[in-house]
């Protein structure tokens, strides 16, 4: 991890692994909509809306990855002051919160015709509303303060505090009773779902997560070229 | 442990110098609270089911609005960096602003409780049950709130940040001191919905003053 400090070398690594992972996006994104949308069998009680799973689930295991790996990126950044753990804070956060987004939009357009209402406060959609709000704080946190660094150290400590959610997000439909379903995917015990379910699903997740890597290292580059430029027009202005 | 009361002391002194701010504390939240049924009506069924959420919610954003003080005061005239370098450990300069704060904007609430409760026309059992689920709750408002503030300190529009950064917080707090008045008023043990208040409780109090004291370090470097 450590070895990557270096942005350079992160930039090497990063511009060698980009081309895969959006040809591999592409791929996993396309095959995984013709088999949820083409191939796999439509619910016996939920007839086609049940494809709106596909989308649903892999935006929500998104989310919870995302604040995850945000939460590690800060530990990192407070106890060994990792150069890249601040920029990989700020540059996941805005993807997580679009990925909670997509979930509460989807799962509302879900539960429309499923339980007949665009709501319900239940545990595991109010779990992930906060999750939405943290996401919001974590960012708005951000970008509050004029000296970025003060930005970065206080938005690490926030996730930090906030990552009790994510067990409680997981673990809602167990341990109180809810609307949302309880978990037929990874449970102890393996899989419930059936496999022409699954495995449309389960590429659906690999095309979303090589998507976030790709948008993450995009952004992390970006954030790199930034502070070039910064660091550039500071010389410049110092010179002439 | 005596630098520990002393901060304390201290933190009680400078509040009382301005005793006017803690009762804008208190007018606030009974305002808050008696803006509630011009909104849904004056029926009283509704006004009796809806008082325990209400009253919280109240409770909820006047310690809001108390929150920014705690650390802006010492921060703005040099005081706080005194109290990084200080003897006491930071972690227990918090938690003793935190003790303060309590005391001084989230205890007088619970006090009001009973009058704001006349409003709702609530019966005095209650009563008592929503006092006791505030009191077992606003330690943990100031604790989160704590940090919110320790993290959003020198920010622009600290005042609206701290909310943000706050309010999806206080949710789990929310949520277990309204079900613990509600069931208790239906009839059933509201001791559950109690516990699970002195968890969270017990949680942030170890959580709140080592975040906070962190963002403190941070805001002074």
């Amino acid at each position: 991890m450590h070895r990557f400090a270096n942005p350079g070398r992160f930039q090497r690594l990063a511009d060698k692994i980009l081309p895969w992972s959006a040809a591999g996006a592409g791929i996993a994104l396309a095959a995984g909509l013709y088999l949820s949308l083409v191939v796999a069998p439509p619910d016996y009680q939920q007839g086609e809306s049940v494809r709106i799973m596909y989308v649903h689930v892999p935006a929500a295991w998104m989310a919870l990855f995302v604040y995850v790996l945000i939460a590690a990126a800060s530990a990192s950044a407070l106890i060994w002051r990792h150069p890249l753990a601040d920029l990989t804070a700020r540059a996941a956060s805005p993807l997580g919160a679009a990925f909670a987004l997509l979930t509460l939009v989807t799962g509302s357009l879900w539960g429309e015709p499923m339980w007949g209402t665009w709501w319900v406060w239940d545990a595991r959609l109010t779990s992930m509303l906060v999750l939405f709000f943290l996401y919001l704080g974590h960012m708005a946190l951000m970008n509050a303060f004029e000296e970025p660094a003060r930005g970065y150290r206080a938005a690490a400590i926030l996730a930090l505090v906030g990552v009790i959610n994510v067990p409680i997000i997981k673990y809602s439909v167990e341990w109180w009773s809810t609307l949302h379903q309880p978990a037929s995917v990874v449970r102890m015990g393996g899989p419930t779902i059936d496999a022409s379910l699954l495995w449309p699903l389960l590429i659906m997740a690999l095309g979303f997560k090589l998507y976030f890597v790709t948008l993450l290292l995009l952004r992390i580059k970006s954030e790199l070229a930034a502070a070039r430029l910064r660091a550039l027009q500071a010389a410049k202005m110092r010179a002439g | 442990m005596r630098p520990f009361f002393a901060q304390v002391g201290r933190e009680l002194k400078l509040a009382m110098r301005q005793v006017g701010d803690l009762a804008m504390v208190v007018l606030f939240f009974a305002l808050v609270a008696a803006l509630f049924p011009f909104a849904i009506g004056p029926e009283a069924n509704l006004l009796q089911r809806l008082a325990p959420g209400v009253i919280w919610v109240s409770a909820l954003l006047s310690v809001l609005l108390s929150l920014e003080r705690l650390f802006l005061a010492d921060y703005e005239d040099g005081t706080l960096e005194l109290l990084v370098t200080g003897p006491l450990p930071l972690e227990l300069v918090v938690l003793a602003k935190t003790v303060a704060h309590w005391l001084t904007a989230a205890l007088p609430l619970v006090v009001a409780v009973p009058v704001v409760s006349i409003l709702y026309n609530l019966s005095a059992e209650a009563v008592g049950w929503l006092m006791l689920g505030l009191a077992l709750g606003t330690p943990s408002l100031s604790l989160v709130g704590a940090v919110g503030a320790a993290l959003a300190l020198g920010a622009r529009r600290g005042g609206v940040l701290i909310p943000i950064i706050v309010l999806p917080l206080y949710v789990p707090a929310l949520i277990f001191g309204v079900m613990a008045s509600e069931a208790a008023l239906a009839g059933l043990s509201a001791k559950p919905y109690l516990l699970f208040l002195g968890a969270i409780f017990l949680v942030m109090l170890f959580v709140a003053p080592l975040a906070g004291a962190a963002g403190l370090r941070h805001s002074v470097e």
